[in-house]
């Protein structure tokens, strides 16, 4: 089993080799991307027309997180212009030119951070030199201000507009060399700025990838076996090409083996394709489908088979140790008491609102792709490599998506558009449907922890044993899977073992916000509460004495493996931090004198990951019939010296905590290999009536700024889960909530 | 058979079968992309338009009962996109990836024409039909607050 630091790297390492160790030590290589990539340059970015208008362009990919606002703004500071001023645009897929154009890992932030702000400031330096040239007058008498360069001496002025075609002209500075603004005189970054597309979103303008329109265009609809990887033995296919509007019928063989480990991309899922006039039709076209499949291997996996399985291993010894430091069995047994539980979450489907599509034009042996990909690079290679075409061949505009939150990490929906085109002579749109999108998602995998921990007559901890059984074989866990050596309390207990076991799965899983992690924090911060109250003590309090260890030393390999050497590095949770969040959250809840009574009770819980750290407390009410509700939610975080879009920021906090309420209650579970949810009924989201009051505050320390997509999002589910014992009595171990006797009032 | 449509005040024919689901006639046939399909079972308000005056789901909808009644899709709720609940969307900057807000802005348009000064009891009623799978649901209230505020005009068309 791989043993590298938490499903983050997991996904850069697939992503792009090394980048996510890069990431976190030289940021400005890490933007740069793989290889000896030429610099980052000013003229690349920003574009000054001689009117004044000033386009900058956003490199990322946006699906919600605020990436064309936030990198933007990093840009338009250094170079010192007025926001209102500032048109962004979407950059199109060109890493040559953009450095690394992915949004997953809340790594934006990190990776922009200061190379953003340098190519600003780079553009910045042209402008004044333009000017200093134009005015024969030194470089250094020259300053700026609102999109001006001005001389004092003389008096003299302009815009840049007028000196924009000359700077464009100019060698463009070494990024390392440009001088950057002291933070105290920031304009724009620390200041909320609207999303730069709300004004068209709330118009209702054609922004997604589902919207995209080409003349002449096709519409596609994809039938696939109720069975991962099923494969299409027989069809009425020549019935189906009669149907109304249906112009093609095509069989997708796919490249799917089923194994014990399924890759991240495994290759398309076999399936009929039916192209037609409208979606609509193509849907239609659907249901008068007949087809014989070829279920195979997958077709004998069920939720009950995995649930068995995980019970036989937690009982075997286990399979990986991921780490170990002092002698946990005997700490255990001299321990005044011992705590076991066992823990068990499910699959969960990302279930983004748009669902997956893409649109496709093959033309004379070029092809041109609307993606809606946060790995649009990867998701160009998926294609060259499945349709046997050249990566220059492919012309990648990457068009807003309507949620991904992991999902569009993965590039199975845009391969399949792309094959779909080069079999047709037609620009075609594909689409999924919402039970295509629940039922072939790349789930969350679900998982088994059996804990062990031991308490002192003074009711402090003395051991922690963690045996997680997961999916995969015995060398890859599944993507989303994967369990760091430095996954929290781990360090903090003075005797700790992290064993893994896993059983096979022939399904696809992957990165779901904050993959690993909004699993991991619910079992380690629940089973931290299940300590506390054993010990009789605060469960606060007792998680800042566990913080106030003195943590078991890192070897290099285990530092090698987090990405960190440096004792200042972010990769490594720092105790003080969060201890910090922790104590700023107890106080902006009055966590001290929270009242208790039964049937509403608070639970508190934290977590590192991303980078970033986030303590939050829940105040939740249970009723006669268990139906909970969570009445407010308090926040604090931690992610550096500097949040750069405020409101944007606070909306990713509210946005975290509702989806991990979501989490709570959802589950996707198999019976014979089929997938038993199929939409928003039975695979809920949080509605409108279960939203909480949610306050969210910042910390802000001396730290480089870093993401906030994803560590928002652990702690909410153990806050409330350890909320609901604080009113119950009743320890919630099994998720989702129902399968605890617990539901959303 | 072709069928009479109003939108957005503009009468237009189309000649789709009667049962079509009027979302796919307003995306695929007019071309009104604003309106958006996420459930196709009319439990996400992603397709909610406004017909006859009233908050419907259009992926539940045939065309054929569309027929004869005004429709306003997010194209047509003001001429200007300064209708109030859009103004103060964007005052709020409520949306995230903003796939579902067209939804949520009808539904808070037909809300305000009957409640023009919603409690929060009155708008997780209204509201609660409508998903946000990014959770923005604490700026949809706050913006719906803000539009009540600043004044809804009593019919929007």
């Amino acid at each position: 089993m791989r043993m590298n630091r938490r499903s983050f790297l997991q996904l850069t390492a697939l992503a792009g080799g090394g980048l996510a160790l890069d990431l976190y030590r030289s940021p400005l290589a890490a933007a740069q991307g793989p290889g000896t990539p030429p610099d980052l340059t000013p003229q690349a970015f920003i574009h000054i027309a001689a009117d004044g208008q000033v386009t900058i362009m956003a490199r990322a990919s946006e699906s919600g997180q605020g990436m064309r606002n936030m990198l933007p703004m990093l840009i338009a500071e250094e170079l010192d212009v007025d926001w209102k001023d500032v048109r962004v645009q979407q950059a199109e897929l060109d890493e040559k030119k953009y450095g690394r154009q992915f949004s997953g890992g809340s790594a934006n932030t990190p990776m922009g951070w200061e190379p953003m702000r340098r190519v600003g400031a780079a553009g910045r330096q042209l402008l004044i030199a333009a000017a200093a040239q134009t005015w024969g007058v030194p470089v250094a008498e020259c300053t700026t201000q609102s999109g001006r360069v001005l001389h004092a001496t003389s008096g003299r002025s302009a815009s840049y507009g007028e000196l924009g075609a000359k700077a464009a002209a100019l060698p463009a500075p070494a990024l390392s060399s440009v001088k950057l603004k002291d933070p105290k005189d920031y304009r724009i970054i620390g200041h909320s700025q609207t999303g730069v597309d709300t004004h068209a979103i709330v118009t209702g303008k054609p922004l997604f990838g589902i919207d995209v329109t080409l003349p002449g265009m096709l519409y596609a609809s994809i039938e696939k076996a109720p069975v991962f990887a099923g494969k299409v033995k027989t069809a009425n296919i020549d019935q189906i090409k009669t149907l109304p509007g249906v112009r093609h019928v095509l069989v997708i063989d796919g490249g799917i083996t089923p194994a014990a480990f399924t890759p991240w991309e495994p290759g398309m899922e076999p399936g009929i394709a039916i192209v037609a006039d409208t979606w609509w039709q193509a849907q239609q076209a659907r249901k008068q489908l007949k087809v014989d499949w070829d279920l195979g291997p997958a077709a004998t996996q069920s939720t009950e088979g995995f649930k068995k399985r995980a019970e036989e291993l937690l009982k075997a010894p286990p399979g990986t140790t991921v780490r170990k430091y002092g002698d946990v069995d005997a700490a255990l047994k001299s321990s005044a008491k011992v705590v076991e539980a066992t823990y068990q979450y499910p699959f969960i489907a990302h279930v983004t609102l748009e669902p997956q599509g893409a649109t496709a034009h093959w033309k004379d042996g070029k092809l041109e792709m609307w993606s809606t990909s946060t790995l649009p690079a990867e998701g160009r290679g998926l294609v060259a490599k499945t349709l046997g075409i050249q990566e220059s061949d492919i012309t990648t505009h990457m068009v807003r998506a309507g949620g991904s939150f992991g999902r569009r990490l993965q590039n199975d929906y845009l391969v399949e558009a792309a094959w779909i085109a080069k079999h047709i002579d037609a620009p075609v749109k594909l689409l999924w449907s919402r039970e295509d999108d629940v039922a072939h998602d790349p789930f969350r995998p679900g998982g088994t922890v059996g804990l062990k921990g031991g308490l002192d007559a003074q009711g402090k901890i003395t051991a922690w044993r963690h045996h997680f059984v997961t999916f995969g074989d015995e060398k890859h866990s599944t993507s989303g899977g994967g369990i760091g050596a430095d996954t929290y309390p781990s360090g903090f207990p003075p005797a700790y073992a992290l064993y893994t076991s896993a059983q096979p799965l022939m399904l696809r899983t992957g990165a779901m916000r904050a993959p690993g992690d909004n699993a991991y924090c619910w079992v380690a911060q629940s089973f931290l509460d299940e300590l506390a109250d054993a010990a009789g003590r605060d469960p606060l309090e007792f998680q800042l004495d566990l913080l106030s260890n003195t943590r078991s030393p890192w070897s290099a390999s285990q530092l090698d493996a987090v990405g960190d050497h440096e004792p200042s590095g972010q990769s490594v949770l720092i105790p003080e931090r969060f201890k910090g969040v922790l104590e700023l959250v107890a106080e902006k809840s009055g966590w001290a004198h929270r009242s208790k009574e039964r049937g509403r009770g608070m639970g508190i819980a934290a977590w590192f990951c991303h980078l970033g750290y986030f303590a939050e407390v829940a105040d939740v009410s249970v009723d006669k019939d268990n139906k909970v509700t969570v009445n407010h939610v308090w926040a604090a975080g931690d992610v550096g010296s500097q949040i750069i879009n405020p409101a944007a920021a606070e909306s990713m906090g509210f946005g975290g905590i509702m989806e991990g309420m979501g989490h709570l209650a959802q589950e996707i579970t198999l019976v014979d290999g089929k997938i038993q949810q199929s939409n928003f009924h039975n695979h809920p989201l949080m509605r409108m009536r279960q939203t909480p009051k949610i306050e969210v505050y910042w910390r802000k320390t001396d730290y480089a700024p870093t993401g906030l997509g994803e560590p928002t999002l652990p702690p909410i589910l153990p806050a409330v889960g350890n909320a609901i014992f604080a009113a119950t009595g009743k320890r919630i171990r099994t998720l989702p909530l129902q399968r605890s006797g617990f539901s959303w009032a | 058979m072709p069928l009479k449509l109003t939108v957005n005040n503009v009468v237009t024919t189309v000649d789709v079968p009667p049962d079509t689901p009027l979302l796919w006639v307003l995306r695929d046939v007019l071309n009104f992309k604003g309106t958006k399909y996420g459930c196709g079972m009319g439990v996400c308000g992603a397709c909610t338009v406004l017909l006859g005056g009233q908050a419907v789901r259009s992926c539940m909808t045939h065309v054929s009962a569309a027929a004869g009644e005004p429709i306003t899709t997010i194209e047509g709720l003001s001429p200007d996109g300064l209708h109030p609940v859009q103004v103060a969307w964007e005052a709020v900057d409520v949306p995230q990836c903003g796939y579902c807000q067209a939804g949520q802005i009808m539904s808070a348009a037909a809300l305000l024409q009957h409640t023009p000064h919603p409690t929060d009891a009155e708008i997780d009623t209204a509201m609660s039909g409508n998903l946000c799978r990014c959770g923005t649901y604490p700026r949809i209230r706050q913006a719906i607050h803000e539009a009540a505020a600043a004044g809804a005009p009593a019919r929007a068309k």
